[in-house]
C-alpha cells in the first residue's frame, strides 16, 4: 500500500488516498476505483516533450536533415496541452466526427512540487512531487514543423491520473514500464530506460529557459508508433507503481462532459 | 473604463483608472508610480499568432500563411507593466513585437465570425518578445523562442470591449528609448479578430480569460541590455519594459 493524492468531483480539496492492490482506502473506508468520480489530480500547465524515446529518435534520424527541419533539434522540443484538453480517469474522450482515428500516447507525467527555475541536474528531483499517468491523445500528423494545435489541443484530449504518487513512495521511475491496452489487449510497451534525456536532464534543460511551477506537469516523451483508437474503444495505460488510467473514446456527438465509460 | 491588477502595500487589488491615477477596490486613490503592475487579468490559455501581418511576414522572409499559424504559451512567460525582461548574453537577435491582445469573456465553441464580438471581454497590449537565435524548425516557433520566463509583458490596462470604437483600426507603435521603431495598424491583420475566434472555437473550447495575441506588424528590430521598450496601441494603452542582462538574474 502506498500514499497518493487525488481530486474528486464535488470536493474542492486534494484528497489523500492509499492505493492497495484491489482497492482504494480513503477516510478509513475501502472502495473500488469506480466508486469515485475522478478529476485530473493536477491543476497546473501541462507541457509535453517530443523526441525523447530512443526508438522515435532513431526513426526520425534520417528526416532531421531534410527540409523543413534541416538539422536535428538542439533543445527540448516541447508543446502545451491547454486547459480545455484536461480529462480524467474513467471519463470519455470525445473525438470529432470527421476524425477516423486518434493516437494513444501513453506517457509518464512528472508533477512539479515546487517552483523550478534553472535547476541543476543533480538537484532536479528536489523539485518533483511525484508522478502520474498521462494519455496525450493526438490526431495523427506527419509534420512537426508547425505547432500541432489542431491535432493536440482538442477538448478532452489529455486524460491525467488517476492520482499522483509521491516520489518517496516508489522506486526511481527510470526503470518503469508503460503498457498500453486497447479493449484489454496489450498493444504497446515502452520502457522508461529508453529515455534519451532522463528526468533530471530533461528538467534541467527545460527550466533553463522556462520556470515550472508547483502543480505543473512535464511529460517525459511520446512513445514510438503509438497505437490508434477509434470511437467505441476502451484504452488503458498502465505504469509500474502508478496504477492505470482508463478511458473510452466516443463520438463527439455522443459525448457528455464527465460522462463515464458506460 | 480602463482597469488594472496591481500589488500595493502587501496585497493584490483590482483598480480603475482615475484622474489622480488609480482607484483601488478598497477606495484608496493612489499614484500609478506606487504600484507593482500585474498582468491585467488572471490569464487562462494563451494563444499567439505568427505571421499575422503580411508586412511582418515578408520582413522575416515568409509568405503570409493560408491558415492561422497559432502557438501556445505558458503563464511563466507573462509579466506586468514596468517589468524587466532578460536578454541572455551571446544572443544576436532579440526583438519586441507589439500586439493587440484579445481577452475572451465567456465560453466559446463553434462561434461564427458574425457573433464573435459577443465572446470578447476586452483588450490589452502585449509585447511578445522573440529571441531568434533559438529558432528551430520543430513546432516552430518553438518554446525556447516564445515561452521564455518574463518575455511576454502584458498590460497595463484591461480595456472593456465596448470602450474600443473599432479594434480592427488601431494604430500600434513601439518606441525604444523614446525613439519610434515600429508602426502599424490592426487593420492590416491577415486573419482578423472575428475570424480567429471562429477558427479556434471551431475545433476547441475557448474559456473566460483565455487570451489571443493577434500578431505584430513590420518594424521588429534588435534590442539590447538597458533598452527601454514601450509598446503602445491607440485607445488601449502603453506598456513599458526594460531589457536587463544575465547578471540581474545571477546567471
Amino acid at each position: 500500500m502506498y500514499f497518493a493524492k487525488a481530486r474528486f468531483a464535488a470536493s474542492s480539496t486534494v484528497e489523500e488516498i492509499k492505493i492497495g492492490t484491489s482497492h482504494i482506502k480513503w477516510n478509513g473506508g475501502k472502495y473500488a476505483e469506480e466508486s469515485f468520480s475522478w478529476l485530473s489530480p493536477v491543476t497546473g500547465e501541462v507541457y509535453g516533450t517530443v523526441f525523447n524515446f530512443k526508438e522515435q529518435v532513431e526513426e526520425w534520424k534520417g528526416k532531421f536533415y531534410n527540409a523543413p527541419y534541416n538539422e536535428p533539434p538542439k533543445r527540448p522540443v516541447l508543446y502545451i496541452k491547454p486547459r480545455n484538453t484536461i480529462n480524467a480517469h474513467l471519463k470519455q474522450i470525445p473525438v470529432p466526427e470527421e476524425i477516423d482515428e486518434v493516437e494513444i500516447n501513453g506517457t509518464l507525467g512528472i508533477v512539479i512540487g515546487e517552483m523550478a527555475s534553472n535547476v541543476n541536474e543533480k538537484d532536479a528531483f528536489d523539485y518533483v512531487e511525484g508522478y502520474t499517468i498521462v494519455n496525450d491523445v493526438t490526431i495523427p500528423h506527419t509534420s512537426v514543423h508547425r505547432p500541432a494545435i489542431k491535432n493536440k489541443a482538442r477538448d478532452g484530449f489529455c486524460p491525467i491520473g488517476p492520482w499522483v504518487v509521491k516520489k518517496e513512495e516508489i522506486p526511481d521511475p527510470g526503470q518503469f514500464m508503460i503498457w498500453t491496452f486497447k479493449n484489454d489487449e496489450l498493444v504497446q510497451v515502452q520502457q522508461m530506460s529508453d529515455l534519451v534525456k532522463p528526468i533530471p536532464k530533461l528538467l534541467a534543460e527545460v527550466t533553463e529557459f522556462m520556470t515550472l511551477s508547483k502543480g505543473d506537469v512535464l511529460l517525459v516523451g511520446l512513445p514510438h508508433n503509438p497505437p490508434l483508437a477509434t470511437a467505441g474503444d476502451k484504452v488503458r495505460i498502465e505504469i509500474d507503481y502508478l496504477g492505470s488510467l482508463e478511458n473510452k473514446i466516443v463520438d463527439e456527438k455522443a459525448y457528455l462532459p464527465g460522462g463515464t465509460l458506460g | 473604463m480602463r482597469k488594472a491588477r496591481v500589488a500595493y502595500q502587501g496585497n493584490v487589488f483590482c483598480a480603475e483608472e482615475c484622474l489622480e491615477g488609480l482607484k483601488l477596490q478598497d477606495g484608496r486613490i493612489i499614484s500609478v508610480d506606487d504600484v507593482v503592475w500585474l498582468p491585467p487579468v488572471e490569464v487562462g490559455t494563451i494563444f499567439a499568432l505568427g505571421l499575422n501581418y503580411a508586412d511582418h511576414a515578408s520582413e522575416i522572409s515568409f509568405k503570409a500563411p493560408e491558415e492561422p499559424l497559432v502557438f501556445l504559451k505558458g503563464k511563466n512567460a507573462l509579466i506586468g507593466h514596468n517589468g524587466q525582461s532578460r536578454r541572455p548574453k551571446d544572443v544576436e537577435l532579440m526583438h519586441y513585437e507589439c500586439e493587440l491582445a484579445v481577452i475572451i469573456g465567456k465560453k466559446a465553441r463553434n462561434v461564427t465570425r458574425m457573433h464573435a464580438n459577443d465572446y470578447i471581454a476586452g483588450y490589452t497590449v502585449v509585447n511578445d518578445y522573440a529571441i531568434r537565435d533559438y529558432l528551430e524548425n520543430y513546432y516552430r516557433p518553438n518554446l525556447p523562442v516564445k515561452n521564455r520566463d518574463g518575455l511576454t509583458p502584458i498590460g497595463p490596462w484591461f480595456v472593456n470591449r465596448d470602450s474600443i470604437n473599432n479594434p480592427m483600426n488601431l494604430t500600434m507603435r513601439t518606441y525604444v528609448n523614446g525613439e519610434i521603431k515600429q508602426e502599424g495598424n490592426t487593420k492590416d491583420m491577415v486573419f482578423d479578430i472575428p475570424y480567429l475566434i471562429e477558427y479556434l472555437s471551431s475545433f476547441m473550447t475557448l474559456n473566460k480569460n483565455d487570451v489571443i495575441l493577434t500578431g505584430t506588424p513590420k518594424g521588429t528590430v534588435n534590442v539590447v541590455e538597458g533598452d527601454e521598450v514601450v509598446t503602445e496601441i491607440e485607445e488601449v494603452g502603453s506598456l513599458k519594459n526594460t531589457i536587463v542582462g544575465d547578471d540581474v538574474f545571477s546567471r
